[in-house]
């Protein structure tokens, strides 16, 4: 089933014009609307009518985190400012964070393609969507919201924590499924097994959207086994409306990337260059239809790939795979680099590990990976937890080529989360 | 003829062990006999009491990883060699000792050692046989 069938399904041909009219129109927009862009094009003396095709975008400059923070707030704004109905942030590590503002439209469109998505991953009129991600300027949560709303669904505006409520939220309101961040679905599912309730039996879940943090195939499948339900794989950052940009379909293959609002692109993060379909690189974005805050060839940082193929599904929008890792939550150890979630694919696959874990990086060449032990697999024996510490050592030896230190802990030692997760302590001064 | 044992996971940091037994003392669990394994990561922590259930819901409601499992308890007479013959028993039998640890008694013409060995039915008809003594558990939770 479809929300939009006639835009989901488009031609390629049809998709390439739509994106052409679409993209020279923000293009314009921009150019005459935002000095920061109008200065930019200029300087490599490029004007809107020299973009004739979709590809003439290689030709236009990227726009990078940076910029956003340099123009902080309002610099980047296309249309006036009392426009704007909304306004998001995304949290910066440190100092302001990026600004990104929404018109009435925009926070149309966006719900829009959300409800692109939970149609897609099966949502009804019916379901009942508990939201657990966090209200407020983060755009998880609201944009979610609103795409939901748009369906028909009722939502349940639960917010993280409080896990002893959210539990009887799900059985007096029968919530199908759960927009939740990774973290706090493994622990969620720890904290249902400990109170004795089966999910299958117990609860109605049937779906879960996971966000906000990157997380492995791993993660996903154990979840998915838990709970008795399918987790969708999706893709978004605030700069891009946030949730809602690329979203698996059933067939769980790669998210299908919503080509008449973005133009997608692969790059290599050195060089710059846009790589063919297939190839690994950095995703770059351009929005089509964003009336307040267009943003042109925007640096994701995200690593991923453009998968050509076409869909089972019947939907024309290309495919991008799962991210394989952001580069700035990538590190580095005797030299060589490393991803989170490697680490997290290699300890959900071995058995008797429990599903919190934190890495700690000590020096440049010396990393801590704590785990917990699983309570239930526990048999007492001092041979049987040297093993297991050797195992995991070996295991993710062999994934990331670097021999980190294991340290096994209880249960319930590491914080938990029930927002986003720090997974990375980084002890290092530099 | 089995004693029922407990062994307790022990995070390598400070005051855990602390922590354990404290949860156990305040439960009113007496320790019949402990014993700490350990590597430099992590430890684990024995222990025998004459109330297993007692202790292991004190455990529980405190939170820690553990575990029940059988063990045997040997009585051997207290002198030098009296280890040594119930060991004799075992490794002519084919029977490998993981662990083993002593009691804390008030009796004086006998040492009372808690056997883990790989398998704990051969170990008892071995011991028996050989006319050495294995205590009830009655006997060892009331020591």
């Amino acid at each position: 089933m479809f929300w939009d069938e006639e835009l989901e399904t488009i031609s390629q041909n049809k998709l390439k014009e739509l994106q052409l009219k679409r993209l020279r129109d923000t293009i314009g927009r921009v150019y005459f609307n935002v000095p920061f862009y109008h200065k930019k094009f200029k300087e490599i003396n490029i004007k809107p009518d020299d973009i004739k095709s979709v590809d003439d975008i290689s030709k236009l400059p990227f726009t990078t985190r940076q910029d956003i923070l340099d123009n902080y707030p309002t610099g980047l704004l296309a249309v006036s400012r009392d426009e704007m109905v909304r306004v998001h942030t995304s949290s910066g590590t440190t100092g302001k964070p990026k600004a990104i503002f929404f018109t009435k439209n925009d926070i149309d469109r966006a719900a829009d393609l959300i409800a692109r998505c939970l149609v897609m991953t099966g949502m009804r009129k019916n379901d009942v969507l508990q939201n657990m991600m966090t209200y407020g300027l983060f755009t998880g949560a609201l944009v979610m919201h609103y795409g939901a709303e748009k369906v028909g669904i009722l939502i349940v505006p639960a917010g993280p924590g409080n896990t002893e409520r959210q539990i009887l939220l799900m059985k007096d309101f029968k919530t199908t499924a759960l927009h939740i961040t990774p973290s706090y679905a493994l622990y969620l599912a720890e904290y249902i097994k400990s109170k004795g309730i089966d999910p299958t039996k117990d609860l109605y879940l049937k779906r879960a959207y996971l966000g906000a943090e990157p997380y492995s195939e791993e993660t996903r499948r154990k979840i998915e086994d838990i709970f008795g339900i399918d987790v969708y794989n999706s893709y978004g950052l605030s700069e891009m409306n946030g949730p809602g940009v690329a979203f698996e379909c059933e067939y769980k293959e790669g998210m299908h990337t919503w080509e008449d609002n973005f133009v997608v692109e692969v790059i290599d993060p050195d060089t710059g260059e846009v790589l063919p379909d297939g190839q690994k690189g950095e995703l770059v974005f351009t929005t089509l239809q964003r009336e307040g805050m267009p943003l042109i060839r925007y640096r994701t940082r995200d690593i991923s790939r453009i998968i050509p193929e076409r869909c089972p599904c019947g939907r024309t929008h290309r495919r991008i795979e799962r991210i394989f890792g952001r580069s700035d939550d990538m590190f580095i150890v005797k030299g060589v680099n490393i991803f989170p979630q490697q680490i997290e694919n290699v300890l959900m696959s071995i058995k008797g590990v429990a599903m919190n874990y934190q890495i700690v990086l000590e020096s440049l060449d010396n990393m801590i990976v704590r785990v917990e032990i699983a309570k239930d697999l526990f048999d007492g024996n001092v041979m049987h937890l040297v093993n297991l510490q050797n195992r995991i050592t070996e295991e993710l030896r062999k994934e990331i080529l670097v021999k980190p230190k294991v340290e096994l802990l209880e249960p319930g030692t590491l914080p938990v989360s029930e927002g986003k997760a720090k997974r990375v302590i980084d002890n290092r001064t530099l | 003829m089995k004693v029922k044992q407990i062994s307790i996971f022990l995070e390598n940091k400070k005051g855990h062990l602390l922590e354990v037994v404290d949860a156990l003392g305040k439960a009113g669990v007496n320790i019949r006999a402990l014993s700490i394994a350990d590597t430099s990561e992590f430890g684990i922590l024995r222990i025998i009491v004459p109330d297993p259930d007692s202790a292991k819901k004190a455990l529980k409601k405190g939170g820690f990883t553990f575990n029940e499992n059988d063990v045997i308890a040997v009585g051997v007479s207290d002198r030098p060699g009296g280890l040594a013959a119930a060991l004799k028993i075992l490794s002519e039998n084919d029977i490998n000792v993981e662990y083993l640890y002593a009691f804390v008694t008030k009796s004086e013409e006998r040492a009372v050692v808690v056997l883990k060995t790989d398998d704990l039915d051969k170990s008892i008809k071995a011991l028996k046989k050989s006319g050495i003594s294995i205590l009830q558990p009655k006997e060892v939770y009331s020591l």
